[in-house]
């Protein structure tokens, strides 16, 4: 089924809820994969990929698309529920992922699955890619837009400040790259492996249009695409804070969930909290 | 029979300028070409290009990463994307980008990699790059040539620029001598055998094909006669012609500004091992040291790279395997 473009925030939180189960279903069945990332972007995935940008999951190479680029590909399971809630492959094929002969590689592959749009799992270089898709429509003067997803734990690949430059320099305003700040990495907190801070700072310091907001509201995550749409002169990052495991109580705030697979158990309890919220979203809680 | 070449040749040119001029005429040809360079656009040869084309030019500064991905997001939008840096650098620093940006999504982005090898000079071991064929023919996907001089560079650019899928070339800064002509044979997985002989094989690449050719004249005239094959194409590599001149010689050596792990001799040896032929294959180049400060042609002399330490190389494995 093909989706349709929405504001409506109780289908977009409908749609992410959806994308929380896919994740859960996804990495039990894997054994293995980054849940904590993943579920903490689903409400960020349901924004970009049913309300923000132009893309049309029936013809994936349509030239006037938005590109959507994924710089920390070990987050893929919410990419892949994205593309398969907007109808880009069957959702049967989400719970492959990770095993021989599947599309859904470990990491993204491009060209094994339609909507791909780069290769991606050492971090940093996504970022790049981005910006040198961003870089082609402005010198053509096309409309489209660049949208990309970094990890906070990234920011420390020097690469991304390459990137970040060269960004400003060639003033690309139709680059518009979320950052998932939630303060983990694989060996705890970013603020004990190598603090960030003042993060917005930086970028702003690299003259970027910076937006913070809460990653989970979706009201103003729409709100944030909307203003980061009208820029005219910089990149802009919006930093979405998120808290990882979202969505799933016992995973929520936990290193721990990083890169581990919940067990079958796990799983059922994480539906039974997503199957409540969802009655609350529908209700209009 | 033997390819024609030109002996004794006045011209000089470097092989970088080769890389320059085709980019040029790719450039004019396909509005969908474009060019990056990391702070190197002179002598790296995209200067050129970058007066014409200034559209479809990106200066990245200096940062090899970013070179290498920006130009792989450049290709996902149906550009031709030519990057363009010292070796030392890019492929250098960058392996990482150039494997997964790249080689993993398979697109068509062609890496130049200027300054390479000891002729590098003066600027010493830092930037004599001598492990870039080693990374860049382990990837996937990849292509590899290393011309000889500034023609077959130009056909070079335009044969990794026809196989519309990853492509590195290598070039040197030094003036090398034009021995080839605009009609001289280059394709993936060719050769150039520009003298037949029996006694010894020379499969040579880059600048140092005419040291080879050199040195072959001066052992013929002390009764060896030697074959001696341009392998400029390393992937792939032309598996026929390593086993026809083993059987017609049982003497290879393999001669290259390289280091003698992974290089072109590597992908000759890795074809001559499974041959079943009583032959021998020395691999020539640095053995595993790094270079130095010098002149190219001091430091060629120094490491037995050029025609005398050539000659010397193979009539040692000749008198060795031959008695």
């Amino acid at each position: 089924m093909a989706f349709e473009k929405t504001t409506d925030i109780k289908e977009l939180r409908l749609a992410a809820n959806s994308i929380r189960r896919d994740i859960v279903e996804m990495i039990t069945a894997a054994g293995s994969g980054h849940p904590a990332g993943s579920l903490g972007l689903a409400d960020v995935f349901s924004a970009l990929f049913f309300g923000v940008m132009e893309h049309d999951p029936q013809n994936p190479g349509w030239e006037g698309r938005d590109r959507f680029v994924l710089s920390n590909g070990h987050v893929c399971p919410v990419l892949y529920s994205a593309l398969a809630e907007t109808g880009y492959f069957p959702k049967e094929e989400l719970i492959t992922l990770r095993k021989m002969g599947s599309r859904l590689q470990g990491h993204p592959h491009k060209g094994a699955l339609p909507g791909i749009e780069n290769s991606s799992g050492p971090l940093g270089q996504g970022l790049p890619i981005a910006v040198g898709m961003a870089l082609v429509a402005k010198r053509e003067g096309r409309p489209q837009r660049a949208y990309c997803v970094v990890s906070d734990g990234e920011q420390q690949e020097g690469q991304i400040w390459e990137a970040a430059m060269l960004a400003a320099k060639y003033k690309l305003s139709n680059l518009i790259v979320t950052m998932d700040r939630n303060y983990i990495q694989i060996d705890g907190s970013t603020m004990e492996v190598n603090p960030l801070d003042p993060i917005s700072d930086k970028y702003r310091a690299f003259n970027w249009n910076v937006i913070e907001v809460d990653g989970h509201d979706m009201e103003a995550l729409l709100l944030a695409y909307s203003k980061a749409q009208k820029e005219q002169e910089k990149p802009t990052m919006i930093i979405a804070r998120t808290v990882p495991g979202k969505g799933v109580p016992f995973m929520e705030g936990l290193v721990g969930w990083h890169g581990k697979a919940p067990k079958e158990d796990d799983a059922q309890k994480a539906y039974a909290a997503l199957e409540d919220e969802r009655k609350k979203i529908t209700e209009g809680a | 029979m033997a390819v024609e070449f030109i002996e004794n040749p006045e011209a000089k040119k470097s092989t970088r300028d080769g890389f320059g001029r085709a980019l040029e005429e790719i450039g004019e040809k396909d509005g969908n070409a474009w060019a990056l360079t990391a702070d190197v656009s002179e002598s790296s040869r995209t200067h050129w290009f970058a007066e014409k084309f200034p559209a479809r030019f990106v200066q990245v500064g200096v940062a090899e990463q970013n070179l290498a991905s920006v130009a792989a997001g450049i290709a996902t939008c149906g550009k031709r994307p030519f990057i363009s840096a010292f070796g030392a650098f890019s492929p250098g620093r960058n392996f990482d980008q150039i494997r997964v940006s790249i080689c993993y999504s398979n697109l068509p982005v062609v890496i130049h990699a200027s300054h390479t090898g000891l002729t590098v000079g003066p600027d010493g071991a830092s930037h004599q790059i001598l492990e870039d064929v080693a990374l860049m023919r382990s990837l996937p996907n990849m292509n590899v040539l290393v011309p000889s001089d500034f023609e077959q560079v130009k056909k070079a650019t335009h044969a990794l620029y026809e196989a519309k899928a990853p492509g590195y070339l290598r070039t040197s800064r030094e003036k090398v001598p034009v021995f080839t002509t605009p009609e001289t044979p280059l394709s993936l997985g060719g050769s150039n055998t520009f003298l037949e002989g029996g006694d010894a094989a020379i499969l040579a690449c880059g600048p140092l094909v005419p040291y080879a050719l050199e040195a072959a004249r001066e052992l013929k005239s002390e009764g060896i006669s030697c074959s001696v094959v341009d392998m400029y194409s390393i992937k792939p590599i032309d598996r026929a012609k390593i086993e026809e001149m083993a059987k017609k010689t049982g003497v290879l050596v393999t001669v290259e500004e390289h280091q003698v792990h992974g290089g072109m001799g590597s992908a000759v040896a890795e074809v001559f091992c499974s041959l079943k032929i009583d032959a021998t294959l020395r691999i020539h180049g640095m053995y595993d040291r790094f270079g130095e400060s010098g002149g190219a042609k001091e430091l060629l002399k120094k490491y037995k790279l050029d025609a005398a330490g050539i000659k010397e190389v193979v009539s040692e494995e000749v008198k060795k395997n031959k008695g």
